[in-house]
């Protein structure tokens, strides 16, 4: 396939570029946090989206979505990545909406899938027990019983978890710690006896949170997925988040970038724009090199996943590790070329890096990432 | 059947038909490289055979003009001659600065009687050239330079030298910058000069590079008497048609170390250095800098590709395209530092059949001029922070 977007999906990139800056903005992140929103994300900016299509913007036709790809799906997160934008997208119709739609069974798909793509729906991925990334650790229990199963752990890292109305809940099923094998996927109501959510405000200024069950009673139907058989289901949805999340992560960098630029256009110091030192042309211009570099590989995966590409999992993780990497040197770029304005609150240049720090960390950086690159090649 | 298709069964049959089976091997050698000439060097003499029915055709040059002895074809149909060729392992028939550098420029600044004169020539592989650019005193800081021609009404007197000339010692002709006026700015005053290696008063001495070989000479110029009719574009204008033709000559070093055949650096090195009691392989750091590497050249390949389908698809030619030479050349080092690291002891020896004499360390030592040739690393970061990111100077 051709490594362009189309004239369609241009449209879709300056139609979301421009709905993005008005409502969506980094300003509208800074006013969130300032005034400490209860729910971290403005409802009626996610209605709007919602109208437009943007919360089924992947899911198929049939189940109420636009069915427009996940291609479609991140031209609009790189954009909310540019401009910092905070709303259900990632965590209900990136991550959620992909886990039912590729191992629900048709009657979870009925119920769920339309009511996401409205925008009703919202839900949380609940999968990260420790520190690090590492699904196979999973030790939160399902036990199964005469109703179904009941779950019993804690999660961390679970993002939106306090907003949502149901949860999709990694349980080991069986086997032990450490074994691919024996996890189990499960949708449980946030409302179910036995749940507690934490919010956490992460650094970003977004929801996170950690979420307890307590012999958490789930019928059999809400098994997502075959039982047991989860991690491969997990490592699909996964590729395919972190491949969204690197769009994110690439629309944030290149906005972090091209502020910097500018800066270096109009800042002068010992009677010179500093952008005409080469100290800083050339750090500027090996940063456009790895920027134009990342876009490549963004795109490439994009539609690696619409073209269901044998190859998508060496992908996903070649994709998310170089834009760790390069979020990680234009983040860092952008504070010190700024100099000390750019370590002030006031200016906007700092909550690049903390939003690239947290999607970094989600599903695996880049450390878990180039590893899992070289196991995939054999090495 | 389209006629793509008819095309595609026409070129196979004629591929079959007159691409000898000699010339359907991988090329081992330096000689296995066919540089045509006056004179040319051969290890086997289906070389000639061959570069002569492809030039005859106008194939070593598919996309050049019917007029001048290219094949007139479009870029459809040079992929399916590509593919085509490379669906029965033939080799590139043709190794030529003049189709690599020379040519395009010729098309686009020449007069049409340069034109009749040097294309049909360079597409039959009758003359090889080379290329005259840098000095002693004029590297990176190429619009400096000093070869001077003087006009003596009817031709120019060229003195001066050159130096890193690639191939000087076995070329036929050279295109050459040279200063006829000194009064303007350095890029003022510099003209594109054409002529015969074969002139009174030009000598050429190999240099010895560090991996051994001497690809490149020394070139002096003493009294050389040029036709004014040699004179490529105006007098003075040299300079535009120099950068032009760097373009290609970088477009053609950012392609080296790519061919994409063969094992991947992960795969030799499980062989060279086996598997961890967890089927990894035994070395955790070097398998980090693998990955590395291999994602880096991963992502520069769909770089290149989506460069090329952006123009194909009307969307311009992609500021991208100035990062080429760049990150290829710093990307074919990387990569060859690590195929030291893989090889070990076996890439330290220098002669010796067992070591296929040192070709190795002599390969490794020679992607360190990747990123100097055509323009250093440096000189392209100016470039794109000044061309492309409008930083001011």
């Amino acid at each position: 396939m051709a490594l362009v977007w189309n004239e369609e999906q241009l449209m879709l990139r300056e139609a979301a570029a421009g709905f993005l800056a008005e409502k969506a903005s980094l300003a509208a992140l800074r006013k969130l946090r300032d005034e400490r929103s209860e729910t971290g994300y403005d409802q009626e900016v996610w209605r709007e989206m919602a109208e437009m299509g943007w919360a089924g913007i992947a899911i198929p036709e049939e189940f109420g979505g636009l069915d427009y790809g996940y291609a479609g799906l991140g031209i609009v997160l790189e954009q909310m990545g540019r401009n910092l934008s905070v709303s259900p997208l990632q965590a209900t119709v990136l991550v959620a909406a992909t886990a039912i739609a590729l191992g629900g069974s048709e009657a979870q798909k009925q119920a769920l899938l339309p009511a996401i793509a409205s925008g009703e729906l919202t839900l949380a991925l609940a999968l990260q027990e420790g520190a690090h990334h590492a699904p196979e650790k999973t030790a939160l229990t399902a036990t199964a019983n005469a109703g179904g199963y009941s779950l019993s752990g804690k999660k961390v890292l679970v993002q939106d978890a306090h907003i949502a109305d149901k949860l999709i809940v990694v349980a080991r099923s069986a086997g032990k710690p450490g074994d691919a094998a024996g996890l189990s996927l499960f949708l449980v109501d946030a409302s179910s006896v036995g749940v507690r959510t934490e919010r956490v405000i992460m650094l970003d200024s977004r929801n996170g949170g950690n979420v307890l069950l307590d012999n958490v009673q789930v019928g059999a139907e809400n098994l997502l997925g075959e039982l047991d058989a989860g991690h491969d289901l997990l490592q699909q949805v996964l590729d395919i988040a972190n491949i969204g999340l690197s769009a994110e992560l690439l629309g944030l960098s290149l906005e972090a970038y091209e502020r910097t630029l500018e800066y270096l256009k109009e800042r002068r110091q010992f009677g010179e724009l500093i952008g005409s030192f080469q100290g800083l042309q050339h750090r500027a211009a090996e940063l456009f090199a790895e920027l134009e570099l990342a876009k490549s590989i963004v795109i490439r995966a994009l539609q690696a996943i619409d073209a269901n590409d044998p190859q998508l999992s060496m992908l996903a993780s070649a994709c998310k590790a170089k834009l760790c990497e390069v979020a990680v040197r234009a983040t860092n770029e952008s504070i010190q070329m700024h100099g000390g304005i750019g370590m002030t609150d006031e200016f906007d240049i700092g909550f690049f890096i903390k939003r690239a720090r947290v999607a970094q960390q989600t599903y695996g950086d880049y450390n878990y990432h180039l590893d899992r690159y070289a196991r995939l090649n054999n090495y | 059947m389209s006629d793509l298709d008819q095309f595609r069964q026409e070129t196979r049959e004629w591929l079959e038909a007159n691409c000898p089976e000699s010339m359907r091997t991988p090329e081992t050698s330096d000689t296995d490289q066919y540089w045509g000439g006056r004179d040319p060097e051969m290890s086997h003499p289906d070389q000639k055979v061959w570069a002569d029915r492809m030039g005859e055709k106008g194939w070593t040059t598919p996309e050049w003009p019917l007029e001048y002895g290219g094949g007139g074809l479009d870029k459809e149909q040079t992929k399916v001659l590509r593919q085509e060729m490379a669906r029965i392992g033939a080799r590139n028939p043709l190794h030529s600065f003049g189709i690599s550098m020379l040519g395009p420029a010729l098309l686009k600044y020449a007069n049409d009687e340069q034109k009749q004169e040097h294309i049909p020539k360079i597409i039959r592989g009758e003359i090889r050239w080379c290329q005259g650019y840098s000095e002693p005193g004029a590297g990176s800081d190429l619009a400096s330079l000093q070869t001077r021609a003087e006009d003596q009404g009817d031709h120019y007197l060229v003195n001066g030298s050159k130096v890193w000339t690639s191939y000087a010692d076995k070329a036929d002709w050279i295109f050459c910058l040279t200063r006829t006026d000194n009064s303007g700015t350095k890029h003022e005053g510099i003209s594109f000069l054409l002529f015969d290696m074969a002139s009174p008063g030009v000598s050429t001495r190999p240099v010895k590079l560090i991996s051994g070989s001497s690809p490149f000479c020394e070139t002096f110029f003493d009294d050389v008497q040029v036709p004014k009719s040699n004179l490529m574009g105006e007098a003075g204008k040299g300079w535009s048609i120099a950068k032009y033709l760097l373009t290609h000559e970088r477009e053609m070093i950012s392609g080296f170390g790519h061919s994409g055949a063969g094992k991947t650096l992960g795969q030799e090195a499980l062989e060279t250095l086996g598997t961890d009691s967890g089927g990894r392989l035994d070395d955790t750091v070097l398998r980090q800098r693998i990955a590395q590497l291999e994602l880096d050249t991963l992502v520069f390949g769909c770089t290149m590709a989506r460069v090329k389908d952006e123009a194909k698809a009307g969307q311009g030619l992609g500021a991208a395209s100035s990062i080429f030479k760049y990150y290829g050349t710093e990307l074919n080092k990387r990569r060859y530092e690590l195929v030291m690291s893989v090889r070990g002891a076996q890439a330290l020896a220098w002669e010796g059949d067992a070591y296929d004499n040192g070709k190795t360390p002599r390969a490794w030592l020679r992607t360190k001029a990747n990123s100097i040739e055509g323009g250093t690393s440096e000189i392209q970061l100016n470039i794109i922070a000044k061309r492309v990111l409008g930083l001011p100077s």
